[in-house]
Formats: structure tokens, C-alpha cells, sequence
């Protein structure tokens, strides 16, 4: 990689971490750095750059081991505060998924449900120290003889209690229009008919994945802002595709790269973990995520330094093409513009909103820059990259 | 000039007197009609808007109760819990008066209750159940969230 200038290591900025010379700056402060210095000189002065992004992912769940009873019960059914938690592992461990609706949900059964409580609300509920009903059921065995065991716990009382998320961090995503000529209620929020309103989802220039687009830095191991807490990346999530299209900059202008994150629980805050209900969607849970990028050459330096001008949203219809598995995209709308709150579409003005929450993702960024400069956070080299596509280059340094 | 959003709640013993009339011809107020409902024989909603100076909004307020018609402040019957509240923005795009807005650059969204006209969007579209549900025209729902 004798290409570049610039050329660092991860182990030279974690010493730099650790003996507190480390320069850090948020994504939001690294376009005006770059502006202003040039890629190379960024470079060289900054280390890392932070990212955050605090939106709902309803690819979430938390992995519970609740401590054996007495006597010993084999759960294979586990309910929290009326939450169905998957039990068909080993005897007490069990999985509650965020999208996950109480028992007694009515569901859409009134259109549109309104989905109180679910999965995600269990989660939060456990981070904020809140106690839950523990209800779980077995058929018996000799050496697990207990049917059924019920118990009042909070998360301390857990041995263990990890957020494990198939998939989180989407690369980019769409900027949902509904072109029906009825009210929809969606997973994009609720959306009115004949475009009259567009949402998006994404932090933009603060994004994770936005920020290192062909995931050069991030991968299995990569340590994470998590909830509040530390986490890591184990993998790509499901559905991550690098092959979308991109833009000149080699930022994705469609969904693409996912992550999958592991961390523990006990360590998170409600304040960057919260049960969501979508009206007449389902139960999810708002993830808050911050991704460190080392600025390891003047590539990364100038991938770092994208700004919401530069971040292209594909303009999907949820009203029929996204139901009926189409979703192309109808044009593209920089993030930028939907940030104003307003943009034009098919010639009419549409109002835009946003469902990620940006000034806590600015906040989320600003913490984990906080920790690296502090010294108590280092970056974890990634065993493996994500699986990514060449990238040919920037040719104008 | 002040402004404020009032809730009249008119029971069927004074339904068709001429109250609002009277408010319009005997105060210097100017009044905008937000929201009506009158079920026939029972009660009568409206949610007005008051625009006059201070004192003369209080003697309106004091002239309508005085008349027994029921008079809220919309102030005390819609607000948002702040500790819920996880400025995404998403009510933004569906309140119909700006009441939630975002503001730039901060990108963190404002209530301006005085511009609410209790239309209960922002109660269906908020995640987080961070704007208390408004459901001040269905007259059964009074009492019921509890
Ligand atoms: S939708 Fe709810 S949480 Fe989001 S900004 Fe509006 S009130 Fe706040
Ligand atoms: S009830 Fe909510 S959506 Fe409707 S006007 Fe008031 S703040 Fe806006």
C-alpha cells in the first residue's frame, strides 16, 4: 500500500491513544478539518474519527441466561413480562428478539395497532434497572425435573445478559414516499397518501458505514460505542451487500453494508436503548451505535470527510412497488435536502422527516471521541474486513 | 397581542345559547375556530384559539366560564413528556401546524403548544409515546387512560 502518504497503523494509534497525543475528531468536525487542511495533512494530524447513529432496528435482541432454578427446569418456553422469549437452546438461555409483541397484543387486529410493549420495551425496561416477570415452562426431564418456574428479576440478577444484533448500522437506506391513495403504516413511519410526506432513516455524514464505505477499517473485532456501552462488531449483518450502487465518491446510494453487534448488556443505558411501537407496524428497539474510524491514509481521510451534500437516498414508493417486492428507486435526494425538511418530487414540494435521531447520534460521536481521548478506549483491529468490493481510487489528492 | 389555544366544552343544558356569540360581539378578541364537534343533545367541543391582549383573553375565559361552558387550556391537556421525547423529528412531517418542528442545525425538535391544534397525529406517529395521546373529541375518552 506504498501509494500513499500517509501510512498508519492501528498499534501506532492505539499508543497514541494510550499515551493521550491521540487526535480525535467526530465525523461532523472532520469535513471542515479536511476542507480546510486537505486529505493528506488530515491525515496526518487526525487519528481517529467518530461516528454515531441512533435509530430503530427492529434486527435486535438480547441472549438471557436466567440461572438455574430449584429444582432444575429444561425452559422451552420463556416469557418476559408477557414477551415470548426463544427458548430452544440449552436450559436456561433464551433469546428475546426486539420486534417480538406481547401475548395479548391485539396486533392489527384494530388497524392500525398501536404495539405498546414488545421486545424491545423488555430491553429497556432490564437496562434501566426496571424489574420483569420471568415466566417459563418446560415439559420435564430426570435431570431437569421442574415444568414451571416464575420469578421477579432485574438485570443483575441475570448471570448473563448480552445485546446481540443480526443486523444494525445500515449503510445507507431508503427516503420513503407513499404513492396509494391511502394512509400507510409502515416500518418508515406513517406515511400519507399521494406523496404528501417522505421519511428517511441514516444519520448521513455521521453515519457509520457511510463513513468508510468499503468497510477498509471495519470489521470482526471492531470495538464499538454500543448502547452506551462497549460492544463489537462479530461480522457483517444479514442482508449486507457491497455490490450497490455508488455514487463517484464511492458512497452507496441504496441500503448495502449491515453490521452485526455484540456487547454486554449489563453495561448499557436506556438513554441509547429504547423500546419503540410503530403504529400499525410492530414492536422495535432505537440502537445506539458509534463506530471509530482510524484514519490510517488520505483515503480514508477523504472518506471520512463526506458530508450530507455528497450522500445520495433512493426515493422508494412504499404505497405499492416496496409491498409488492419492486422498490426501485424513483430518483435520488441527497440527505441534505431532506434535512431542510422539504423536497421536490414528481414537481410537487413533499415535506420530509427524519426517523433517526441526529443530534443523538452527534451526541453518541462526541462521547466515544470522549473515551478515545481519555485513553480508556482503544481500536480493535479487525480480524477480517467485510466483505467488500476494490475500490479504484481517488485520483485528486 | 397574546395567544391561546382553549378547549370549550359546552354540556347539553347551554348547547344552543348564544355564548360565542356574545364573546365575539362583547370582547375585543379574535378568535379562529381550530376544531368543532357538536354531538346533538350532549355536548359541544371546539377548540378555539384566542388572540387579544392578556387581560381581555382572561375576561373572555372569565365570561365563557361564568356562562358554564367548560374552559381547558389546551396547555394542560397536550404536552410531551421530554424524558421520552428522543428528538428523531419523526412527528415532524405530520404535524399539520408546525407545532413539532425541528430546529436547524441542531437537528433537535420543539412543542410549541400554542400552535397545537389537538389534532392527535403526533400521539399515533411518536414511538416512544413521548406526546400524550390527544384524543380530546371523542367524548368517551375522558377518563379512560388511566
Ligand atoms: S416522534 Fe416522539 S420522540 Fe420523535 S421527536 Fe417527535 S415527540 Fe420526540
Ligand atoms: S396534536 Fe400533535 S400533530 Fe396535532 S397539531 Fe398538536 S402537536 Fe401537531
Amino acid at each position: 500500500m506504498g501509494e500513499f502518504k500517509i501510512n498508519k497503523s492501528f498499534a501506532e494509534i492505539n499508543k497514541k491513544i494510550r499515551d493521550g497525543s491521540v487526535v480525535v475528531l467526530t465525523a461532523a468536525e472532520m469535513i471542515e478539518a479536511t476542507k480546510e487542511l486537505g486529505p493528506v495533512e488530515a491525515a496526518r494530524k487526525v487519528d481517529v474519527v467518530t461516528t454515531g447513529t441512533f435509530g430503530i432496528m427492529c434486527s435486535s435482541g438480547a441472549i438471557l441466561n436466567f440461572g438455574h432454578a430449584k429444582p432444575r427446569i429444561k425452559a422451552n418456553k420463556v416469557y418476559l413480562n408477557g414477551v415470548e422469549a426463544y427458548a430452544g437452546l440449552a436450559a436456561v438461555d433464551c433469546y428475546v428478539g426486539a420486534a417480538q409483541t406481547s401475548e395479548d397484543d391485539p396486533l392489527n387486529k384494530v388497524f392500525p395497532g398501536r404495539f405498546r410493549y414488545g421486545g424491545g420495551h423488555v430491553i429497556e425496561d432490564l437496562v434501566s434497572g426496571k424489574t420483569i416477570k420471568l415466566e417459563a415452562f418446560a415439559y420435564g426431564t430426570d435431570c431437569y425435573p421442574n415444568r414451571q418456574h416464575e420469578s421477579e428479576m432485574s438485570l443483575k440478577d441475570f448471570p448473563d445478559a448480552w445485546l446481540l444484533n443480526p443486523r444494525n448500522g445500515y449503510q445507507n437506506y431508503n427516503c420513503a414516499i407513499n404513492l396509494s391513495n391511502k394512509t400507510i403504516y409502515t416500518y418508515m413511519g406513517i406515511l400519507r397518501p399521494d406523496g404528501a410526506n417522505a421519511n428517511y432513516s441514516t444519520s448521513g455524514q455521521l453515519s457509520p458505514l457511510l463513513n468508510d464505505p468499503y468497510y477498509k477499517t471495519i470489521g470482526i473485532g471492531t470495538r464499538i460505542f454500543l448502547g452506551g456501552g462497549i460492544g463489537y462488531v462479530i461480522g457483517n449483518g444479514t442482508q449486507h451487500d457491497p455490490n450497490v450502487k455508488r455514487s463517484e465518491n464511492g458512497v452507496v446510494m441504496g441500503g448495502a453494508g449491515t453490521l452485526s453487534v455484540k456487547g454486554d448488556l449489563k453495561l448499557m443505558s436506556p438513554k441509547f436503548l429504547r423500546g419503540a411501537s410503530l403504529t400499525g407496524y410492530g414492536c422495535s428497539l432505537k440502537v445506539g451505535i458509534g463506530v471509530p474510524i482510524p484514519v490510517l491514509n488520505e483515503e480514508i481521510a477523504t472518506f471520512t470527510a463526506i458530508s450530507d451534500e455528497d450522500i445520495f437516498a433512493p426515493i422508494v414508493d412504499y404505497g405499492y412497488d416496496y409491498p409488492e417486492g419492486e422498490g426501485k428507486p424513483l430518483g435520488y435526494v441527497t440527505y441534505a435536502q431532506m434535512k431542510t425538511g422539504e423536497m421536490t418530487f414528481d414537481g410537487k414540494k413533499v415535506t420530509t422527516a427524519p426517523l433517526a435521531s441526529y443530534s443523538i447520534a452527534l451526541e453518541i460521536a462526541t462521547t466515544l471521541k470522549e473515551w478515545i481521548k481519555s485513553g480508556s478506549f482503544t481500536l480493535g483491529e479487525p480480524q477480517e474486513i467485510l466483505p467488500s468490493i476494490p475500490f479504484g481510487g481517488f485520483t485528486n489528492f | 397581542m397574546a395567544s391561546k389555544n382553549v378547549l370549550l366544552i359546552f354540556k347539553s343544558n347551554i348547547m344552543y345559547k348564544p355564548v360565542i356569540y356574545r364573546l365575539a360581539r362583547d370582547f375585543d378578541l379574535v378568535f379562529n375556530i381550530l376544531e368543532a364537534k357538536i354531538l346533538p343533545r350532549r355536548e359541544g367541543r371546539i377548540l378555539l384559539e384566542l388572540r387579544g391582549s392578556e387581560d381581555v383573553i382572561e375576561k373572555g375565559i372569565r365570561f365563557l366560564e361564568d356562562n358554564r361552558v367548560l374552559v381547558e387550556l389546551l396547555a394542560d391537556k397536550v404536552w410531551r413528556e421530554e424524558e421520552k421525547c428522543v428528538h428523531c423529528g419523526a412527528c415532524t412531517g405530520l404535524c399539520p401546524t408546525r407545532a413539532l418542528s425541528i430546529e436547524r442545525p441542531e437537528m433537535k425538535v420543539s412543542f410549541d403548544v400554542e400552535k397545537c391544534v389537538a389534532c392527535g397525529m403526533c400521539g399515533l406517529v411518536c414511538p416512544f409515546g413521548a406526546m400524550k395521546d390527544v384524543t380530546l373529541f371523542d367524548p368517551f375518552a375522558e377518563g379512560r387512560h388511566t
